[in-house]
């Protein structure tokens, strides 16, 4: 049950208790109760809204950055990942496989602002060995989303 | 521009095609067309667009160079996977080579059989509410249409004991179609079996439009050709378009008996010669690997379906809870207006359309046609809209009765 609200409430935030009960024939309360538990357990973290800000007419610049590291006795990678991901201009941090560690997310009003972090916060914390910086030139999907006006309903308004 | 010269076109026209009944929504359509920003729930189609695999095999076929004409039949590929599919799904078991035939669309396939089938004079019993064609399609075919109504209180469905009083020494075709559009009914498996054994009974044949088989709620598809002894007295008809999100290819199928294929090909071959080869290469990818397109979107489906019924019972619309396709079709009556009345006024008043429930027959009338085929998020917003319509309307009837 809690794979089917969870599925519902990924796509649309904006579901009420009850709409996802009728949805999937279960008890109001019982749903009520489940998302609530599921706040509690830190399953739902928050209700997203994903924003075209470009589209909004805001600049906003953001980076994608591979960050290589010295994993430390004990805590290996976990430490320096905090470090990284306490910092607000981080949206967010993964540990990756491959030819470099860490891949984090940072956004800027611009690109000085952006570079400005890297080069200064992040590229001088210690156990970070270096930093390739990729500027995210344009959004075109995000988290299952279509950035593009290409998804129009081109079906004609009454159709038997 | 009219042309009025004096040239009496009407006087040319086939006594038959100038009968057949005008279509009573003719001038709603025209309303919906000028109405802008309106939330359309009269969509006779999925809002998903073909999913992008099936789309890509169009694609690739076309570089490959399959741009010319396939067998009367179809793509022999194509057939046989069809064949495969219907004993897979159905437990059904067609040649192929001569029992299978791919056309352009449902609509086609309906057409063709009824044209194959029908001697002057002969009746075809048509379940009402029923799609708008099978009625002016059995007229073009020189047959008379019996239509039997079916209500909201048996939840739509035909059953024998009342399809037998229809019966004449005059009727020879059923036309089936379940799940059904506009109702959303679907034939209970006892009523399946006691249908079967009338049909069998009175030498009928039977036109199954399945279309729909696959958007079911309520369990496996069934096609009624399975039903023991009725393989041979059925037209199997179906076709990619609501299944696979593929309505504008236009590819739908037919599985009969040898010698009714044989007499449909003659017709297909001399007016439509076989259906695009794009659409046959897309239609085979379908069915090769969509399954779980299929998946996904009827579980889409449901849960707006669920909303939906949810929705309108609480604005205080009876609404029988559909079992398949993806339309609900609410009775309106508690607002005292007729169906176009209410389709007109939502339209005007709300922008929000939905189609007449006189459009599927006589028996339509008190109701109305929603699609749940549209967005979650349009949805719920129509929902809202048809609320305070339906609001206002019973809080004006219950003025007028206090007045009373």
């Amino acid at each position: 049950m809690r794979q089917k609200i969870l599925e519902l409430l990924e796509f649309n935030g904006k579901l009420t208790a009850k709409e996802i009960a009728v949805m999937l024939a279960l008890p109001v309360d019982q749903v009520a109760k489940e998302i609530a538990a599921m706040e509690q357990e830190k399953i739902i973290l928050r209700y997203h809204t994903l924003i075209n800000w470009e589209k909004a007419g805001a600049e906003e610049v953001a980076a994608l950055i591979d960050v290589k590291v010295t994993p430390q006795q004990d805590v290996g990678f976990d430490e320096i990942a905090a470090r990284i991901y306490r910092y607000p201009e981080v949206k967010s941090v993964f540990l990756m496989s491959g030819s470099y560690d860490l891949s984090v997310l940072v956004q800027g009003k611009n690109l000085k602002e952006v570079a400005t972090f890297v080069s200064q916060k992040l590229a001088t914390l210690e156990h970070v060995q270096s930093t390739v910086t990729h500027f995210i030139l344009k959004r075109y999907k995000q988290d299952g989303v279509i950035f593009e006006d290409q998804e129009a309903d081109r079906r004609q308004v009454v159709q038997l | 521009m009219t042309i009025t010269c004096g040239f009496d076109a009407q006087r040319y026209i086939n006594p038959v095609v100038k009968n057949l009944p005008p279509s009573g929504i003719r001038r709603f359509f025209d309303l919906v067309a000028n109405t802008p920003g309106v939330i359309s729930l009269g969509v006779g189609e999925p809002d998903f667009v073909t999913p992008w695999h099936i789309r890509e095999a169009c694609v690739r076929s076309l570089e490959r160079g399959y741009t010319m004409y396939t067998s009367n039949y179809g793509l022999p590929e194509l057939r046989r996977a069809i064949a495969d599919y219907l004993e897979e799904r159905f437990a059904l078991n067609y040649d192929p080579q001569k029992q299978i035939m791919v056309t352009i669309g449902a609509s086609e396939a309906v057409d063709l059989a009824l044209r194959a089938l029908i001697s002057p004079g002969d009746e075809v019993l048509i379940p009402e509410p029923c799609y708008v064609s099978y009625k002016p399609i059995t007229h073009m075919a020189g047959g008379i249409p019996v239509t039997v109504p079916t209500t909201m209180k048996d939840e739509f469905q035909l059953t024998a004991s009342l399809l037998e009083k229809y019966i004449t020494p005059r009727t020879k075709i059923l036309i089936l179609c379940f799940p059904n559009n506009p109702t959303g009914a679907v034939l209970k498996d006892c009523e399946m079996e006691a249908i079967a054994a009338l049909v069998k009974k009175y030498n009928l044949l039977v036109i199954s439009d399945e279309i729909y088989a696959e958007l079911r709620y309520d369990g496996p598809p069934r096609s009624f050709a399975a039903i023991p002894g009725m393989q041979e007295r059925t037209i199997l008809v179906s076709g990619f378009s609501k299944a696979f999100a593929m309505t504008g290819w236009r590819v739908g199928y037919i599985a009969a008996h040898p010698d009714f294929l044989a007499a449909m090909v003659k017709i297909h071959q001399y007016t439509i010669l076989c259906a695009p080869v794009m659409g046959q290469m897309a239609a085979l990818e379908a069915l090769r690997n969509g399954r779980q397109d299929v998946e996904r979107m009827v579980a889409e489906y449901d849960r707006r379906r669920r909303l939906v019924v949810s929705r309108l019972r609480e604005m205080g619309l009876e609404c029988f809870e559909p079992r398949g396709a993806f339309y609900v079709f609410p009775s309106i009556k508690v607002t005292g207006m007729t169906s176009t009345e209410f389709a007109e006024a939502l339209l005007k008043e709300e922008k929000v359309a939905v189609v007449p429930g006189t459009a599927f027959g006589n028996g339509g009338e008190g109701f109305i046609r929603c699609s749940y085929a549209t967005s979650l998020a349009e949805l719920t917003e129509a929902m809202n809209r048809m609320e305070r319509f339906v609001a206002r309307r019973l809080a004006f009837k219950d003025r007028a009765v206090a007045h009373a």
